[in-house]
């Protein structure tokens, strides 16, 4: 059963049918999928989805694909924590952090996308996928594609963290390290991908793909009982996550599922690596493509191909954006551990440390719901705290060692 | 004299199905303008109604992205290879 009425363009409306494309041919704006959402009211309901598995597929209604969910049949359904502590520290009433750190099977919010991604591409009946990535998605695409029998080509920039390089090669796919960041990773990939008749999840996939990043805000909705938060935080790479966590709230409230959605959406950005945060700043249509130098990685795109959109979404909803340097990435990271107990990855570290900052400077009020989407996990990029962390305290294996060197105090 | 173009599969079409042409053009703006000459139609899709490139479309000169060079005042010589690409999604 299907929902999808085909492909519209953004920019100029004109529509196309369900095929693997991705762009208008006539003005280059991205396609997006066209829902009948008439025809999704008729079927889903509130206590439809509570009656379903805790995974992203209870709202597959709302999801692109025409047959069963094939993939990622784990992924999604994360925790919505309730942040205690962090509103302590932060003087708020009430935080949440959204934990992706933890989602199925890759430990990042990809692993939603990917989900949509490969069950699609099944149906359009390619047996390879491919991605360009920064990371988190080669992990997604080399684990998923490995659980589907597909072949797998992932490519990504040469000087990615080791962990994230090492979750990629134990799914043995054709891991492809291009010498040059991930703007000129992406660029080379798009010239393959018109050469090889392969599901590229980011390129020909993308309409479809996209559109699992909405569950990550169907969740939010649903585990705060079905109401929107009044501000949400959401870290920026290339811009597609926050445009989809809005169009999520939207579409809830479009079912009914929600009242009108009274959220201000942010957009968090390392410094190194700022162009949605810099438009919104100096209120520019334009986008200003940058060289990305930032210990996040994951956000390092500098050309984001859904920037416009990431602005726009900002502006509609009321909210702001920021960013913040590499070592408050750090103490932020630090945070989120120490308070929380979740250790997420350098992009959790951009999402907070904005948050702190968007707080501190009363953009965000103290006594309205506030969510932090912490989107990966910190065991990929160790590298970033490794050296701020502290040691071990190294002894010998008898007492007198340790009552010398680690000295504890009322024992 | 001569630089080469890649063309993205939607604009193809309109090259006869070449995904490379050959262009003499001393920029850019050249370079669309002789595209145009050869390939009728291509302008436009190219450029919107004030002849600004459509911002969804990216256009490298020998892999650099013309917005951190020169724009469409982008100076070309021979033998350079110029990619039209549209944005793509990021992961």
């Amino acid at each position: 059963m299907s929902y999808v009425k085909g492909l519209k363009c953004r920019e100029c409306g004109r529509t196309y049918p369900k095929e693997p494309l991705y762009v208008c041919e006539y003005c280059f704006g991205p396609l997006e999928v066209d829902y009948d959402y008439e025809k999704i009211k008729k079927v889903l309901t509130q206590k439809e989805i509570l009656s379903r598995p805790k995974n992203l597929w209870r709202y597959r209604e709302l999801l692109p694909i025409d047959g069963r969910p094939t993939d990622g049949l784990d992924s999604g359904f994360t925790p919505l924590i309730r942040a205690r502590n962090l509103e302590k520290v932060l003087g708020v009433k009430e935080l949440y952090i959204k934990d992706d750190s933890v989602n199925h099977p890759t430990l990042s919010f990809k692993d939603r996308v990917v989900a949509v991604a490969l069950s699609k591409a099944k149906e359009f009946g390619f047996d390879t996928v491919a991605c360009a990535s920064t990371g988190n998605l080669a992990n997604s695409v080399a684990a998923q594609a490995a659980v589907a029998g597909l072949k797998r080509y992932i490519f990504i920039p040469a000087d990615l963290e080791l962990g994230k390089v090492v979750a990629t090669l134990i799914y043995n796919p054709i891991l492809v390290a291009v010498e040059g960041n991930y703007d000129q990773v992406n660029r080379l990939c798009s010239e393959i991908a018109t050469r090889y008749k392969w599901a590229f999840v980011n390129i020909n996939i993308r309409p479809y793909y996209a559109e699992g990043s909405k569950t990550y805000g169907y969740e939010i909705a649903e585990q705060l009982g079905w109401h929107a938060p009044r501000h949400i935080i959401v870290p920026c790479a290339g811009g597609s996550l926050i445009t989809k966590i809005w169009k999520g709230l939207k579409e809830f409230y479009k079912l009914g599922f929600i009242n009108k959605p009274d959220t201000k959406i942010y957009a968090a950005q390392a410094t190194g690596c700022a162009p949605i945060v810099t438009a919104i700043k100096e209120n520019s249509e334009i986008i200003r493509p940058v060289r990305p130098k930032t210990i996040a990685k994951s956000l390092a795109i500098g050309n984001p191909a859904d920037g416009v959109y990431a602005v726009g979404t900002v502006k509609e909803s009321g909210g702001f954006a920021e960013d913040v340097s590499d070592d408050e990435i750090v103490e932020a990271i630090k945070l989120l551990a120490q308070t929380e107990g979740v250790f997420t990855e350098t992009a959790g570290g951009v999402t907070l440390g904005v948050t702190k900052k968007l707080i501190e400077q009363g953009r965000i009020p103290k006594d309205e719901s506030i969510v932090v989407c912490i989107t990966g996990n910190g065991l990929k990029t160790q590298e970033a705290v490794t050296e701020k962390i502290g040691k071990p305290i190294k002894i010998k294996p008898n007492l007198a060692s340790f009552e010398e060197c680690v000295r504890p105090k009322g024992g | 004299m001569s630089i080469i173009v890649r063309i993205p599969t939607p604009l193809q079409k309109l090259t006869k199905d070449q995904p490379e042409v050959k262009a003499v053009a001393r920029n850019i703006k050249e370079l669309i303008t002789d595209l145009e000459k050869n390939f009728p139609g291509l302008k436009e899709r190219l450029c919107d109604e004030k002849g600004r490139i459509r911002r969804f479309i990216n256009i490298y000169v020998n892999e650099e992205d013309i917005r951190f060079l020169e724009q469409d005042e982008t100076a070309l010589k021979d033998g350079d290879e110029v990619s039209i690409i549209p944005a793509i999604a990021g992961g």
